[in-house]
């Protein structure tokens, strides 16, 4: 078991190869499909002009994302009426979804950890190899188990989004993944998708 | 009729926040399989120990609680209509509880409800049944397997697919195949064949409410079924997509009669997670499962 502190060095990651366990400890925060969009369209793409508290969270995010985590994830929250956010089951969610924005987003916001489930394609290796950064696979459905790592939600943005879309900042200890896809152009989807696919083949011509 | 709305909260709380016994013992059983120190193996262990803590915490196992989806089975005089407001309240008062995440998006404004209650959300199907019992079965089914769900019309050149079990067989591993890890593998299959589109996909689910250990009472089917789980485990796809022995945890399939011009297999695929849960009304006592 390898343990990473966030934000990481482009060192620590280079030192990261496919099927590594990680521990990962420090502020990272969530995104999935409605923040990926707003990313891309307000400020790489910028096809839709800012607006409302846009510019705000971009600047609270900025530094938490240079040399951070992105994780892909939906979680159930306790406390809402009074704002005393507690994490109560955050497991990964598809990262697949992100692929057409996660590669601009990473070099945009220099973020060099994808934490999600079920692996991400080309666009997203080609960013790992350069940003550099890497694809941290959690495991899909351990949502109570990931929760306890989750140590304190420390603010959250956009939560117009709706719960499970907003970006959640939370400081965690002792996170659990695996590397799927690491900065040298190796991703484990790539081998079990051709491995997989050799056996269907077999089993297509019986 | 009775004031069900409590009941049906508790209902909703052990399926989220816990697994069927033979879904859990099917884990166990795969966990045991995968080669020590293999990512396939921590992922197993992962996954035990927070069915565990779930169980223990009363906490969703799955941060994806997913669609409610109910099949409701009453006997003849009851108001379906009084049913549905007593579920739609019992879900919102689960989510209130945090049993449930708010999961309902409007696809048009794409504002969440924040209560799991919208149009045609949750889903709920009832049937009228001979007796006096009433009996809800509820599933949560999470996006990332319901995403992975497919529908083949046969003939498929493609892979090589007739109208026959033959055919069924080859596009239903396909659907393992291009679901990889993505739909949370270790998966259940349920495989309706035929149909009409809609129909197909809701006997599809209904199907997964069968014992994993159960056998299908046609011959034809249950052999099927057996050599599916095998095939489908032969792709080496494994637990989170890792790679590793165990693919599927199982399969289960539903036959209906079809037009003679469609012949569709349609496979709803559903994550390790796979949370269903019943529960009885009998005279004044609610049993559950």
């Amino acid at each position: 078991m390898r343990n990473l502190s966030l934000p990481l060095s482009d060192e620590a990651i280079r030192e990261l190869q496919v099927g590594d366990p990680v521990a990962l400890s420090g502020v990272m925060v969530t995104g999935r499909d409605a923040v990926h969009k707003w990313m891309v369209e307000t400020f790489i793409k910028k096809t839709r002009p800012p607006q409302g508290d846009d510019l705000a969270v971009y600047e609270a995010i900025k530094p938490l994302l240079a040399g951070g985590a992105i994780y892909h994830c939906g979680p159930v929250v306790a406390g809402l009426d009074a704002k005393q956010y507690r994490f109560v089951a955050a497991g990964p969610t598809t990262s697949s979804r992100e692929e057409p924005y996660q590669g601009d987003v990473m070099r945009h916001f220099t973020i060099k950890a994808v934490i999600g489930k079920g692996g991400m394609g080309p666009k997203t290796l080609a960013a790992c190899q350069t940003v550099p950064g890497a694809y941290l696979h959690a495991i899909g459905g351990a949502a109570s188990l990931i929760a306890r790592t989750v140590e304190k939600v420390l603010g959250v943005h956009k939560l117009g989004f709706g719960v499970p879309e907003a970006m959640w900042v939370i400081e965690v200890r002792n996170f659990p993944a695996v590397v799927t896809m690491d900065a040298h152009g190796h991703s484990l989807h790539v081998e079990v998708e051709t491995h997989s696919k050799a056996e269907l083949d077999r089993l297509l011509i019986v | 009729m009775p004031d069900l709305i409590e009941p049906l909260v508790e209902l909703i709380r052990r399926t989220s926040t816990d697994l069927p016994p033979d879904v859990e013992q099917a884990l166990t059983a795969a966990c045991e399989r995968e080669a020590a120190g293999s990512a396939a193996r921590g992922a197993l262990e992962a996954i035990l120990q927070n069915v565990e803590l779930s169980r223990r915490n009363s906490t969703p196992i799955c941060q994806d609680t997913g669609t409610p989806i109910f099949y409701v089975r009453h006997p003849a005089g009851w108001s379906t209509r009084r049913l549905r407001e007593q579920i739609r309240a019992a879900v919102a008062e689960a989510t209130q509880r945090s049993y449930l995440r708010p999961n309902a998006v409007d696809a048009l404004t794409e504002k969440n409800s924040g209560n799991n209650l919208g149009e045609a959300f949750p889903t709920i199907h009832f049937e009228e049944i001979e007796g006096d019992e009433l009996i809800v079965d509820l599933m949560l089914k999470g996006g990332g397997c319901e995403n992975v769900g497919a529908q083949y019309a046969l003939p498929n050149s493609t892979l090589g697919a007739g109208r026959d079990l033959g055919g069924v067989r080859k596009v239903a591993l396909d659907a393992v195949h291009k679901a990889q890890g993505q739909g949370c593998a270790p998966g259940i299959l349920g495989v309706a064949i035929g149909g009409d589109r809609g129909a197909a996909y809701y006997a599809s689910k209904e199907t997964l409410f069968r014992k994993l250990e159960d056998t299908h009472p046609d011959p034809q089917l249950a052999a099927l079924e057996t050599r599916l789980t095998e095939e489908a485990n032969q792709l080496g796809i494994g637990p989170m997509g890792f790679g590793g022995q165990t693919t599927v945890l199982g399969v289960k399939m539903a036959s209906m009669h079809r037009l003679p011009a469609s012949f569709f297999v349609t496979v709803s695929y559903m994550c390790w997670a796979h949370r269903r849960r019943r529960m009885v009304v009998r005279d004044d006592a609610v049993i559950y499962d």
